[in-house]
């Protein structure tokens, strides 16, 4: 067991791929360090251990990624997907750090492999890693054990003791036991706070108690909070987090990628009583598998169902949960718990108004639209008429919260009016909210959390050792 | 929270269905082996694609290490485990003659008993044709063997266990060829491909270009299992060549073993005898310290029973060697001929047949992957 009263250099906070590379940049530079991982050893990884890429600048063909990716082109990616809520300082330091971070990746015994199937229209831009996250993670944590980087499983940081702008100590809980530790600089990689179910029915109201987690169940936001009431400064919407549709039978954490539903494009999507609410051909999947989050959170009851028939079942990734069948409109309508006669009108309008058109699956170029109906569906509107009749139900699924510590480009936590912490040093999902304002692009966060993670602990380990 | 390798065939391929759903909607693992792709080539799987995929799998334990739903995630995926269990249900499904299957149960006492029981009849067919003397005066020359066991007693054992050995084999081939999904045009490219990768043992290296080989032993990688394999392999498939090349020169050239030291069989035999002693030897060793949550306990007696024969055949194949010309040959020579018919018996009733499913697999992954609208 790690003794908590030996003063550290550098202590961690966080489990996840910004903790764990800060902690190795930190020992790399000399210092001691401690890294504290809430989850027990079987869950580490924070939400690292459910992605599968990151996004990187190159300016041409690096390991497994194709072409090149420069810098404005990323720059302008983030730019739209963020519509503008971004720093473009912090945003370009990600941005032309992620082309470190791949080497960084290398030489800790990162694999990487070339994009998925199915994911084609990545492999110029994200690297994927070998086995996805957890791997990724496995292969982190060996690198920082044979560096010697202390590493404590089942701790949690209750509070930090700030003053002055100085982290002069943190209290822990430790397998279940309180301990003290002090060490002379602090970095906070303790994510989001997107698992705190009171905290989430706070920021969104009731409705929350509907939503589904997809990661990690430990990103309590604890950390997050204890510093908003020390006076340090935030950034992003306090009550906004980045949602998509997912299986509604999905577990309510940790769930993962397993349960998204790729069926919408190839389906009209309805709500509790069995209406339409939005244009689901409005563009090309995955492009607009973010927007559905939101669009389930806003309906009653944040339920919604995915009804398509037999000929556009084998157009999407096969689900976890079997889909629900029926030989009838109706029946499937009995099935999901609508309201028969409804879908059944709902299904009738929509296929009165679907038009021919040349059907083109996975191209936004399909001519297959709906004419005189409102909200229309403009691509892939082709009529549920094939038996068995399909429904998915579908619910919101968080990802992470936008709300963040404020940082500096040197990673530094800001006190309100932007005067710097003396000790204190923050990345990953807890900062990214500087960069990331809204929306979201494959490998975006796994940039962040890599380039600050290696920022923050290169410079925890530079004021530890000064 | 559950433990299908005990529930039974039936528990094992509900959990292996519900499993690779599971994978195939996830897909990280992609890139690690054979298995992966195989089964992104299916939206649903029948207990034919599951005994495929199951013997597809090399047990390297990737998937496992890298699984964001392995246990204790309530979704507990631990497809290592889960198709070693359907695997080894596999081998007594496709036994034949049907009710030898049963030998697959305990299947671990069974060789041991077996092997037992080919000693007992070394000896003692050794006792009736050659008398106790045998078993006492040192003999040496050509014709030294012949004398304790005779050469028509040797070749009608092996030649009877031969034929009976290819035929259960080759009935169990083609259940498991139709019950995957038939098939017979079968050209030339698959097959050097299938062939390349049992020879070498590809997806025990990752699988891919610049891999560094599988999880044997826990989260890091290694080629350590690949190499004790292939030393396992290889000194198994010499000392073949040895007994190839004595019949040989017996047959048709009319010289008698024992062989001199510098001989082709003794030179290979020795060879192969100590890459047979130092690959099942490494294999226990692998199979003793890994991380057991990816492994099934129920088929570690068949692996440890057969590993353990291939090292007492190996280890008194050499001390025969050592000691061919001592009082102690006859005994040694009775063992060791004892020995080799149980094992030979036993090729189609212990884990020896993996390598006959996992050919077929790879084969047949081979023709999927080059002609994938070939499937239904």
């Amino acid at each position: 067991m790690i003794d908590f009263s030996y003063p550290f250099d550098v202590l961690v906070i966080g489990g996840g791929n910004a903790a764990v590379s800060a902690a190795i940049t930190a020992r790399l530079a000399g210092a001691s360090v401690l890294l504290l991982e809430h989850a027990p050893r079987h869950f580490r990884g924070g939400n690292s251990r459910h992605t599968r890429n990151f996004r990187c600048m190159h300016e041409g063909p690096l390991g497994v990624l194709t072409g090149a990716y420069s810098e404005e082109e990323y720059w302008e990616d983030l730019l739209r997907v963020t519509a503008g809520k971004t720093d473009e300082r912090l945003a370009r330091v990600a941005i032309r750090g992620s082309y470190e971070s791949f080497g960084f990746m290398v030489r800790a015994g990162v694999k990487f492999q070339p994009a998925l199937s199915g994911t084609l229209s990545l492999s110029r831009t994200n690297a994927f890693f070998l086995g996805g996250g957890k791997a990724l993670m496995n292969t982190l944590y060996a690198y920082a054990e044979r560096l010697g980087v202390a590493i404590a499983y089942d701790t949690e940081a209750t509070a930090l003791h700030l003053a002055a702008g100085t982290v002069e100590a943190a209290d822990i809980t430790s397998q279940g036991f309180p301990f003290t530790v002090r060490a002379r600089a602090v970095v906070v990689a303790s994510g989001g706070f997107q698992a705190n179910l009171p905290w989430l029915t706070a920021a969104w109201g009731p409705a929350a108690e509907n939503f589904l987690i997809r990661g990690t169940p430990y990103a309590q936001g604890t950390i997050l909070k204890n510093l908003m009431g020390q006076g340090v400064a935030t950034v992003g919407d306090p009550t906004q987090g980045h949602a998509v549709a997912i299986d509604a039978r999905a577990p309510k954490f940790d769930g993962g990628i397993a349960t998204r539903l790729d069926c919408v494009p190839f389906s009209i999507v309805v709500n509790r009583d069995a209406q339409r609410f939005y244009d689901e051909g409005e563009d090309i999947w995955p492009k607009r598998y973010a927007i559905w989050g939101r669009l389930v959170a806003q309906q009653p009851d944040q339920i919604a169902y995915a009804v398509l028939d037999a000929a556009a079942e084998e157009l999407f990734m096969p689900s976890i949960f079997p889909a629900y069948r029926a030989a009838s409109v109706g029946d499937l309508a009995r099935a999901l718990g609508l309201d028969p006669a409804a879908l059944g009108a709902t299904v009738d309008a929509y296929n009165a108004a679907v038009r021919p058109g040349a059907f083109l699956p996975t191209s936004i170029d399909d001519g297959c639209r709906t004419e005189g109906f409102t909200p229309p569906k403009t691509h892939w509107a082709r009529p549920i008429v094939t038996p068995p009749f399909i429904g998915y139900p579908l619910r919101p699924g968080i990802t992470f919260t936008y709300l963040a510590l404020k940082v500096d480009d040197r990673a530094n936590v800001l006190l309100d009016g932007d005067r710097p912490t003396r000790n204190l040093w923050a990345a990953g999902e807890v900062m990214a909210g500087n960069i990331l304002g809204q929306g979201y692009t494959a490998g975006v966060g796994m940039a962040i959390g890599t380039v600050f993670g290696r920022i923050a602990g290169e410079e925890a380990a530079r004021h530890a050792l000064a | 929270m559950r433990s299908p390798e005990f529930d039974g065939p039936a528990a094992a391929l509900r959990d292996a269905r519900r499993e690779l759903e599971i994978c195939n909607a996830c897909r990280y693992c992609e890139g690690f082996c054979a298995v992966f792709p195989a089964m992104m080539r299916r939206r649903t799987f029948g207990d034919g694609d599951i005994a495929y995929l199951a013997n597809l799998c090399h047990d390297c334990k990737g998937c496992f290490h890298a699984c964001q739903y392995a246990p204790p995630h309530p979704f507990g995926v631990n497809l290592p485990q889960t198709l070693s269990t359907v695997r080894r249900a596999t081998y007594e499904q496709y036994a034949w003659p049907a009710p030898l299957a049963a030998l697959f149960h305990r299947n671990g006492v069974v060789v041991c008993a077996i092997a037992a029981l080919g000693i007992a009849l070394g000896l003692i067919v050794t006792l009736v044709l050659a008398g106790a003397d045998v078993m006492t005066l040192p003999r040496s020359g050509p014709g030294s063997f012949y004398a304790v066991i005779p050469w028509g007693v040797m070749v009608g054992l092996a030649g009877t266990a031969s034929v009976f050995v290819a035929i259960a084999l080759s009935a169990g081939a083609v259940r498991f060829w139709r019950d995957t999904g038939g098939g017979t045009a079968v050209s030339a490219q698959p097959v050097g491909r299938a062939v390349r990768e049992v020879l070498t043992l590809r997806y025990l290296g990752g699988g891919h270009d610049g891999a560094d080989g599988c999880n044997d032993t826990g989260e890091s990688f290694s080629q350590t299992r690949r190499v004790f394999h292939h030393v396992l392999f290889y000194g198994f498939a010499l000392c073949f060549a040895a007994t190839c090349v004595a019949a040989f020169e017996d047959h048709f050239l009319g010289l008698v073993a024992p062989y001199p030291a510098l001989s082709a069989p003794v030179l290979l035999g020795l060879c192969g005898g100590i890459g047979m002693l130092a690959g099942s030897a490494g294999l226990i060793w692998i199979k003793v310290i890994t991380d057991p949550a990816p492994t099934a306990k129920a088929v570690l007696g068949a692996d440890y029973a057969l590993l353990g024969l291939l090292a007492a055949i190996a280890a008194n194949g050499l001390l025969l060697l050592a000691l061919r010309e001592s009082a102690a040959m006859g005994v040694l020579l009775a063992i060791h001929l004892g020995l080799v018919l149980a094992f030979f018996v036993l090729v189609p009733y212990s884990k020896m047949v993996h390598g006959l499913y996992r050919s077929l697999a790879l084969l047949r992954n081979a023709i999927e992957s080059r002609n994938p609208q070939e499937e239904a």
